[in-house]
């Protein structure tokens, strides 16, 4: 049977993209951002999943306001990378896993949640950039992608305990899934950032480390927090954050932390990554 | 729903709620727009001219043209979608949230090594937090 093996947690600010397309990632400026991830390289280069369920938010990419999905699931065989206005990353089409994007869109939908299924789609730097920062500048990337993007451009997007839920949902989904498959699943976006209006460059580096230590001390209360909260205290674009908690309900109870890594700033973000692994 | 009505009381920030989101559809799609390369070259080789094929207001064209990005927000634009008008410029978010806050590029990116912008005081304008 397949498992969910791993779930892990990265930002996915474009100017890593950037930075690493554009040969600057050994700069002053970027080195430390980049040397946070070798533990989690190192670590995934032994792991080796078969596949990453990948849940990150597009940025008006594929989505314009015509169509708006809350929770979209990605079923097509490849994704090309998006052209946000200066051509599309040089990195490699990623490659998705139909079957089991498939078998988790129909499990999911049974189960209650309303999945829109999406078989032609471009992914952009939210779902790109954390490839990058977990597998560098490879010819191909070493995994199979399922796309999980998740509307919180316009508001209302879902709630924690929502995305919570569709996280418990998707590992029943990969549970029940024959083929003996290593799963791992990725909440990316955050941590504190405001890229808009007088009060943009907002960071609150002590709500981000509450927010990685309750991820595993007090995840009930995360579920809990309100919309509002997340902007208030960590900008408007901090929102993202929701996201990860769709990881955080596909881990079960009392899953293990191996690894975090909490740096500012990257471009205008506090950038946040956790590593971490289901009780056995 | 009732925590839509606090969306306006945080200082200096405005969320994408449904009013501004139909407010600002036609500005925002054009955004979406420029990412073809051929778009970017007409948009480039006049603004005006390309503006004036959407059915936008004139404050919505004026933004665009003066690269005013609070005004821009304020007339329904999105930070995602507005993002697709500054990269064709070939400016970077930084660059672009930097513009908002009435700071210089420098200031902004000092601001941000030094950690940030701190929520003290900015984090209700009814509490005054």
């Amino acid at each position: 049977m397949a498992r969910i093996t791993a779930g892990l947690t990265t930002s996915h600010v474009p100017a890593i993209g950037a930075a690493l397309d554009l040969g600057k990632s050994t700069s002053e400026y970027w080195q430390p951002v980049f040397a946070g991830y070798d533990w989690a390289k190192r670590w995934i280069a032994e792991e080796k999943p078969d596949v990453v369920v990948l849940v990150y938010n597009d940025h008006a990419s594929a989505f314009s306001l015509e169509i708006i999905p809350t929770f979209a699931i990605g079923c097509a065989e490849s994704f090309a990378p998006a052209d946000e206005g200066f051509g599309p990353r040089p990195v490699p089409v990623v490659r998705g896993h139909p079957d089991l994007a498939w078998h988790i869109a129909q499990s999911a939908i049974l189960d209650e949640f309303d999945m829109t299924i999406v078989n032609k789609m471009d992914v952009d730097h939210g779902l790109t950039v954390p490839l990058s920062l977990m597998f560098g500048q490879p010819e191909a990337w070493p995994v199979r992608v399922i796309p999980l993007p998740v509307n919180v451009v316009q508001y209302p997007p879902p709630t924690g305990n929502r995305c919570w839920e569709l996280g418990e949902a998707i590992r029943r989904a990969v549970e029940s899934y024959e083929e003996d498959l290593n799963v791992q699943i990725w909440g990316t976006g955050g941590m504190s950032h405001q890229l808009q209006g007088p009060r943009a460059g907002l960071i609150n580096r002590e709500f981000d480390i509450s927010f990685l230590d309750r991820l595993t001390s007090d995840p009930e209360a995360l579920r809990r927090m309100p919309h509002i909260e997340y902007v208030r205290e960590a900008g408007s674009e901090a929102i993202e954050l929701v996201m990860w908690l769709i990881m955080r309900g596909a881990m079960g109870d009392d899953p293990k932390e191996l690894h975090r890594f909490y740096h500012v700033p990257a471009s205008n973000t506090a950038l946040g990554h956790i590593v971490m692994e289901p009780a056995r | 729903m009732t925590e839509l009505s606090d969306f306006d009381d945080i200082p200096g920030t405005t969320l994408f709620t449904a009013q501004r989101s139909r407010k600002g559809y036609h500005l925002n799609q054009f955004c979406m727009s420029l990412m073809k390369a051929e778009n970017r070259a007409r948009f480039k080789a006049d603004e005006r001219a390309y503006l004036d094929e959407w059915p936008m207001t004139e404050a919505q064209k004026q933004a665009v043209l003066k690269r005013d990005y609070n005004a821009a927000i304020a007339e329904g634009g999105n930070i995602y979608f507005l993002a697709k008008l500054f990269s064709s410029d070939g400016k970077s978010f930084q660059d672009a949230a930097g513009s908002m806050t009435g700071m210089s590029p420098e200031e902004y990116a000092a601001m941000m090594l030094a950690g940030g912008r701190s929520p003290e005081g900015v984090r209700s304008i009814k509490e005054g937090r």
